[in-house]
């Protein structure tokens, strides 16, 4: 992109470039040999704790895929019930009313401020202390509750933000052709703020995806990161192995949500005639979820 | 209700003092790493600007907890890597800023890079045309002022950041969270109370922060 920061490379740049590269590669090389002989001096890097993975199904059919399903499972779980919960906060959020605009106000800058983790643990201890929801399933309700109400407050600003980036002369329409305030809403702002949002809250799964991590580590709920404990238990302690593969699904899961965002971001972009906003795929990251950074 | 604050038991300002210097540092190490990771990526070396794309899109797709708990099992209790030693939440302490400054790195990469977006071309030109070599157009002209523009960005990422050192309390850090998590077990009678400690708790750490640096992206953002 940025080829205005430097001068095309002419003879001299072109050598001072190869020696640039390497002497990094040269760094490159002798971490990797670094962490790799640390590894070997551990026997991690022995074939058979790497191979069961490729020789081995049971290891994808009793722990990675099931895990994976319970990660899945919590993730659409938490965006479909957020999605209402949040366009029901952001549509509050600017209703004409004080009374509305004011509390709802609150509540989204509350729980936006609050990490989700303590939200999860809070309400795990909630449902064992005042519900009877039995306890195989009190951390996949913990674990939903906590990212829905962050993520539904996060929401919420992607719909607001998204129905103020619409043309003002929308809502006159609407409004000039006799349409009450929540048919104006429902039929005309919320229709066209959708595509706008659409990137953002594609985007936003990825954080729900990488939270729920925080469940299995914290809440014993059975995800995908929480089955390192009985793999490398049943499998001769290969923790390196273990990690990495888990770490490859997550990276594979989410690197195909954050492609699928930025093919609609750019979809949208050419779609729209007229120069105009389409709120940018990392808006409601947290985290850095941010704030997506949020998320962990 | 809230006689747990009274009891002596607990450490409720140790526990946010160790978040807030998680926080600090963790912020200080991103600043710089994703401040290097930005060069590489804008840098006229294909090797450098291969490393830095593969390396934010692979870990900003690693879930937070993943990269801190693997940074406990893997390095500490496989590699023996322990950063100096000690207690084990002292360790905890440790690998979690480098957790945390890898994971974060990322986001303060992505966050300057909009930055140089920002910054009109003609002064990459200007600066090349005076006869500034690559380092020097970035350094003196093309970062500080894309640092001026991304100031209300890395206040959310600072801001999720401070959030984020919660994961922290999954590798024993004796940080806000791990607190909470024994004092729920402890004093489940008072649920409601501690949960409002700690969320007030979050909320004074955080509110602040986006005041000021939304006060300070204001007055320093370049006037174009």
């Amino acid at each position: 992109m940025s080829s205005v920061l430097y001068d095309t490379p002419g003879p001299r740049a072109r050598r001072r470039n190869v020696v640039y590269t390497t002497v990094f590669l040269a760094v490159l090389a002798l971490v990797a040999w670094w962490v790799l002989s640390a590894l070997a001096d551990k026997h991690q890097l022995d074939a058979d704790k790497w191979s069961p993975f490729v020789t081995d199904s049971r290891v994808w059919t009793t722990y990675l895929l099931p895990g994976l399903v319970e990660t899945l499972k919590a993730a659409a779980l938490s965006i479909l019930i957020a999605l209402p919960l949040g366009a029901a906060l952001g549509i509050g959020r600017l209703s004409d009313h004080r009374w509305v605009r004011v509390p709802v106000g609150v509540v989204v800058e509350f729980f936006r401020a609050i990490p989700v983790l303590l939200l999860m643990m809070f309400a795990s201890a909630v449902y064992a202390e005042y519900t009877t929801v039995s306890s195989d399933f009190r951390p996949l309700y913990a674990v939903v509750t906590g990212l829905v109400l962050y993520n539904a407050s996060v929401i919420a600003e992607v719909v607001r933000a998204g129905v103020l980036s619409l043309p003002r002369g929308q809502g006159d329409a609407a409004v000039a052709l006799g349409m009450r305030k929540g048919q104006t809403m429902l039929y005309v702002l919320l229709p066209q703020a959708v595509t706008v949002m659409l990137p953002a809250l594609v985007s936003q799964l990825v954080v729900i995806v990488k939270d729920t991590a925080l469940g299995g580590a914290l809440l014993g709920y059975a995800e995908l990161l929480s089955q390192n404990r009985q793999i490398t238990a049943n499998y001769g302690a290969n923790t390196i192995a273990t990690f990495t593969v888990i770490a490859l699904i997550y990276i594979v899961l989410n690197s195909l949500l954050t492609t699928l965002a930025g093919r609609l971001e750019r979809r949208l972009r050419q779609g729209r005639k007229s120069p105009s906003v389409t709120l940018p795929a990392q808006a409601g990251a947290t985290e850095v979820k941010s704030d997506a950074v949020s998320g962990a | 209700m809230f006689d747990f604050l009274d009891s002596g038991q607990y450490d409720l300002l140790g526990a946010f003092w160790v978040t807030a210097k998680l926080a600090l540092y963790s912020a200080l190490g991103s600043l710089v790493w994703g401040t290097a990771l930005v060069a590489m990526r804008v840098s006229p070396v294909p090797l450098m600007r291969a490393f830095g794309t593969a390396y934010v899109n692979i870990v900003r797709n690693t879930p937070l907890t993943v990269v801190i708990v693997a940074c406990s099992f893997g390095l500490d209790q496989t590699l023996g890597i322990t950063l100096g030693g000690g207690r084990s939440e002292d360790i905890g302490f440790r690998l979690a800023i480098l957790g945390l400054v890898a994971y974060t790195g990322t986001f303060v990469c992505e966050a300057l890079r909009s930055g140089i977006n920002t910054v009109p071309p003609g002064q990459a030109e200007a600066a090349r045309a005076l006869g500034l070599g690559f380092t020097q157009v970035l350094t003196l002209v093309v970062l500080p002022q894309a640092f001026r523009a991304v100031v209300a960005p890395l206040a959310n990422v600072l801001i999720a950041l401070t959030k984020n050192t919660t994961v922290a309390a999954a590798i024993s850090a004796a940080e806000a969270a791990f607190l909470m998590k024994e004092m729920i077990e402890n004093e489940a009678d008072a649920l409601f109370a501690v949960f409002a400690v700690f969320a007030f708790g979050f909320i004074v750490l955080t509110l602040p922060t986006g005041l000021l640096l939304g006060w300070a992206a204001k007055r320093l953002a370049v006037k174009r």
